[in-house]
């Protein structure tokens, strides 16, 4: 990186750093070429749902109903003529902002929580982790129908329920990494060149430790989305008529046989974004060991 | 050794204990008289009056948390409002399909993953290899309840080999009710069994103990089901027992799917019916038993494991 | 009838690049009874030819070329059970991470056992006795308690110890010893070196020694051959080879190991300047000549086939600068020191 601090030098260096992210990115191997594009297709219609539907999530069209697959209605429609394509898009644009909330919040704050127990052990460790225990030790579902019981049904549970759990998986994998790093040659340096701790601790040692937690990130949001479409497919996320695809796949269980378009489509539109998600995040895990052995 | 064991014992009781509160927290966290909404809108003074005394909600709160843990250590946990008996009872009625489907996945997984396994580490990088692979990110991605629903269709409606809801005991009853939501709960766990025993086997096959069990002659069977299983298996019991509250989340799932009359679902009928004893109760068991099955597998895991038997510590 | 006869041993790595040939064309023979020792600098490719007897040449290298004849067979074209019967029966191998070697899960003791039932096809219980008895003449003590040691429970010379009791567990007429002793401290490689000769004496066994240390091919070996590059560039017993070496490698080897009295002396040796080629070089002619001191121009276009100079005795230089026949610019200024 260029050490002249001109007004130049500093769009020279971004300039330089994104050709080198475009030169790694052109290694990346195919797996995670094809993950990244069908997430980033995914992640496009989803967002722009409202310019790329063909309906709208509610509209309904009671001429049309139970409508097989056509031209018209890539998805079919259900019970009240509604476009299943609409609305799954609008769905899926719904649980993953849900989901990548409910994963990237707690992700630093876990780190966080995680490295403090690792970098200074003792009474912090101890009390800190032994929360994380707990917290993991709930099933997350039994925790989400708990807190359901207590606030009601709504993805208000949703988002309580899953940072209050998912920290402490964070908080974990930062901590065995911490442990590791501590004896670290270049964090031993760090004491010897008279750093403070806290210095140490956020400058030197938390950004490695983020790495396999951003890692790990990708099974999270996965699971994340998996777990609001459960729960919505259970009753007790999100409620009908909004559109998110448990409660999609939920109402066409009753016509499995004859409209069986409500309950597949939806549900291979989600196994595919997962499967997107899950070969960028093998190529990012592959990627990752292979830096850190530097 | 022992040391790790009752190390191992003390911080399960910690968390057990931790559970518990946070469990007794469910009652009391509900906005409004947990009583009144149970009881709904025109419910007498005296009938609240007469519940909250059944539900102890009228002593003071620090006798009601020690209360709370006496009982929990003596696996009561009131009456249920719903069904009108003790939860205990309600609960362990429910606890045999459940038990069941846990049982039942388990060997399927453990049936098909463990072969699975062993022939991608065995033909690592080939074609079968790359294959298993991807099918394990595929049935990752996808949400058990759909997977649930897809066999339903394909195996129940369609080719009616199966029905596809409700649940009956006996061998028979329990091959025919329960084979696709135990399909089901298979697929989830067979992911993690099939991905790390794989990898825990390639990482065993490339050891120099078993190139010098190569050197000596030995056949590829011998070396893969003896020397290499037998230490890869011990690190995949382990993580079977970690994944333990993953199973759980992914039952009462299944449950819903196919309308088994079991814990899980269970759970939702007394979140429904604002049954909060039977929500505790059942939090409670979930939290507990995922306690008891980590301290097992850790526990197992040290036992089996000579080098951390003898060395009296992990890692 | 020589029990190895290896000739013209080539081991390649595949690469982007082509081939790399770790092993270029290796002769080796080992008559029965006789200990060989195979020295050279790690890279020269001394592992890669013994590990290639066993037909045990680590991915994702592979034999591309050559014969190794055992006890008149090809080994090379063994395939499956014929190539298990080969390793079980006829060849043992003891390598050079003692520790890494046994299996942490299983007791020491069974695995000995474990190989004597299935290569010798003994019952459980002679099998277990038997084992002890194999512990106990690999200089265990207290053989019946260690039985029930598990690996790391032993120190590393222990574990070389109940290795080389597997390697030997079925009687095999070679034993292959791929730097036994690089792991081990001082004091236990001398008591391993010990052990092998001892064995070798009792139970008249054939050996092939592969070392970077020349000390330890000294103490036990027979016969020498020198590797470098790939190449055997000088064979020979070791008593000539040590104090007449006639491969200006060999003379330089030799000569990098620092004596107990050279300190202080004026006729400093020195060490060997240059590096080993690297496996994706191509060098014409002599693979030493870079470094070589006397090298002529002619060594651009020699072979490296071993030019025979006596009985058992062989060397790859053709201009045999040591023989007397040509200067030595090192010599000469000791001579006037």
């Amino acid at each position: 990186m260029s050490s002249a601090a001109t007004a130049n030098g500093t769009s020279l260096r971004s300039s330089s750093r994104a050709r080198t992210v475009l030169r790694t990115a052109g290694t990346l191997p195919l797996g995670v070429k094809i993950g990244g594009l069908v997430v980033a297709i995914f992640a496009l219609a989803a967002i722009f749902a409202p310019l790329v539907a063909p309906y709208g999530p509610d509209q309904l069209d009671l001429n049309a109903i139970f409508a097989a697959p056509s031209s018209a209605h890539w998805f079919g429609t259900d019970d009240t003529g509604r476009d299943v394509f609409s609305r799954t898009l609008y769905g899926l644009r719904l649980d993953l902002a849900l989901a990548l909330l409910v994963t990237y919040i707690p992700l630093p704050l876990g780190a966080l929580a995680g490295a403090v127990a690792g970098f200074f052990g003792g009474w912090a460790d101890t009390i800190i982790s032994r929360i994380a225990d707990v917290m993991i030790s709930f099933p997350f579902i039994v925790l989400i129908i708990a807190i359901v019981a207590i606030i009601g049904p709504g993805v208000e549970a949703f988002l309580i329920g899953v940072p209050l759990a998912a920290w402490a998986l964070y908080a974990r994998l930062a901590r065995s990494r911490m442990l590791v790093l501590r004896e670290q040659p270049f964090m031993l340096a760090t004491a010897a060149l008279g750093y403070s701790r806290r210095r140490a601790l956020f400058r030197h040692a938390f950004p490695n430790v983020l790495r396999p937690c951003l890692v790990y990130s990708t099974v999270d949001l996965i699971g994340n989305l998996l777990l609001l479409a459960g729960l919505s497919y259970l009753g007790v996320g999100i409620q009908p008529p909004t559109a998110d695809l448990g409660s999609i796949i939920s109402s066409g269980q009753p016509y499995l046989l004859t409209a069986w378009w409500i309950t597949t489509l939806p549900g291979l539109t989600l196994v595919a974004f997962g499967v997107g998600v899950g070969l960028v995040g093998e190529g990012l895990a592959d990627r990752s060991s292979e830096w850190s052995a530097q | 050794m022992l040391t790790y064991i009752l190390r191992r014992v003390v911080i399960s009781i910690v968390v057990l204990f931790g559970i518990a509160s946070l469990t007794f927290l469910i009652i009391h966290l509900v906005p409004g008289d947990p009583a009144k909404i149970q009881l709904g809108q025109r419910a007498t003074p005296e009938a609240v009056a007469k519940l909250h005394h059944e539900m102890g909600l009228d002593k003071p709160l620090g006798e009601q948390y020690v209360e709370f843990l006496k009982n929990a250590a003596s696996f009561d946990f009131g009456r249920s409002f719903t069904f009108k008996a003790p939860t205990s009872e309600v609960v362990s009625n429910r606890l045999a399909p459940t038990a069941i489907l846990i049982g039942y996945g388990l060997l399927i997984t453990l049936v098909v993953g463990v072969p699975l396994a062993i022939l991608a580490a065995v033909r690592q990088g080939g074609i079968v290899d790359n294959a298993i692979r991807l099918v394990t990110t595929f049935s990752f991605a996808m949400p058990p309840f759909w997977f649930g629903l897809m066999l339903a269709l394909l195996l129940g409606l369609e080719a009616n080999l199966f029905p596809v809801s409700g649940y009956e005991s006996g061998i028979d009853g329990i091959i025919e009710t329960m084979t696709l939501p135990a399909l089901t709960l298979a697929l989830a766990l067979m992911v993690i069994v099939v991905r790390n025993l794989r990898s825990s086997l390639i990482e065993v096959l490339g050891s120099d103990y078993v190139d010098a069990a190569r050197a000596r002659g030995f056949g590829e069977g011998r070396i893969v089901l003896k020397h290499a299983l037998r230490n890869s298996v011990i690190g995949t019991i382990t993580i079977l027992g970690s994944i333990f509250g993953f199973l759980i989340s992914v039952l009462v799932l299944i449950e819903a799917v196919f309308q088994l009359p079991g814990a899980g679902s269970l759970l939702l009928q007394a979140v429904q019916r604002r049954d909060y004893e039977l929500v505790q109760a059942l939090a409670l068991l979930s939290g507990f038993v995922v306690v008891v099955v980590s301290l097992f597998t850790d526990l197992f895991h040290a036992v089996i494991d000579p080098r951390i038997r003898l060395a009296g510590h992990s890692e | 009838m020589s029990l190895l006869e290896i000739s013209d041993l080539r081991v390649e790595f595949p690469s982007d690049e082509g081939p790399l040939v770790a092993v270029k064309g290796a002769d080796l023979i080992v008559e029965q009874g006789e200990v060989v020792g195979l020295v050279g600098e790690s890279g020269s490719g001394k592992s890669l030819t013994c590990r290639s007897v066993m037909r045990m040449i680590p991915k994702p290298g592979r034999l591309a070329g050559g014969q190794i004849v055992f006890d008149g067979d090809d080994v090379t074209a063994l395939r499956g059970p014929k190539l298990r019967d080969f390793r079980a029966h006829s060849v043992g191998m003891v390598s050079q991470n003692p520790f890494g070697s046994l299996n942490p899960v299983f007791r020491v003791g069974a695995q000995v056992a474990e190989t004597l039932r299935v290569n010798r096809g003994m019952g459980r219980k002679s099998a277990r006795t038997e084992a002890v008895a194999l512990l106990d003449r690999v200089g265990i003590a207290d053989p019946e308690r260690r039985y029930l040691a598990y690996p790391h429970e032993l120190s590393g010379g222990m574990c070389q110890r109940v290795m080389i009791a597997l390697a030997t567990a079925s009687n095999p007429r070679l034993l292959l010893a791929d730097e036994p002793t690089t792991a081990l401290d001082v004091t236990t490689q001398a008591q391993i070196l010990r052990l092998l000769v001892r064995m070798r004496r009792e139970q008249g066994m054939t050996m092939l020694l592969v070392s970077h240390d020349f000390g330890v091919i000294s103490e036990v070996c027979d016969r020498v051959a020198v590797m470098y590059g790939g190449y055997i560039v000088e064979t020979g017993p070791v008593d000539e080879i040590y104090h007449d070496p006639q491969h200006p490698y060999t003379r330089a080897l030799l000569d990098s190991i620092p004596e107990l009295d050279s300190a202080g002396s004026s006729s400093r040796r020195e060490p060997l300047s240059g590096y080993p080629p690297e496996l994706s070089e191509r060098v014409e002619g002599c693979v030493f000549a870079p470094r070589c001191r006397f090298a002529r121009p002619e060594c651009g276009s020699v072979s490296m086939e071993l030019e025979p100079l006596g009985p058992g005795r062989a060397s790859a230089c053709p201009v045999r600068p040591l023989a007397g026949g040509c200067a030595d610019p090192q010599s000469r200024a000791e001579t006037s020191a």
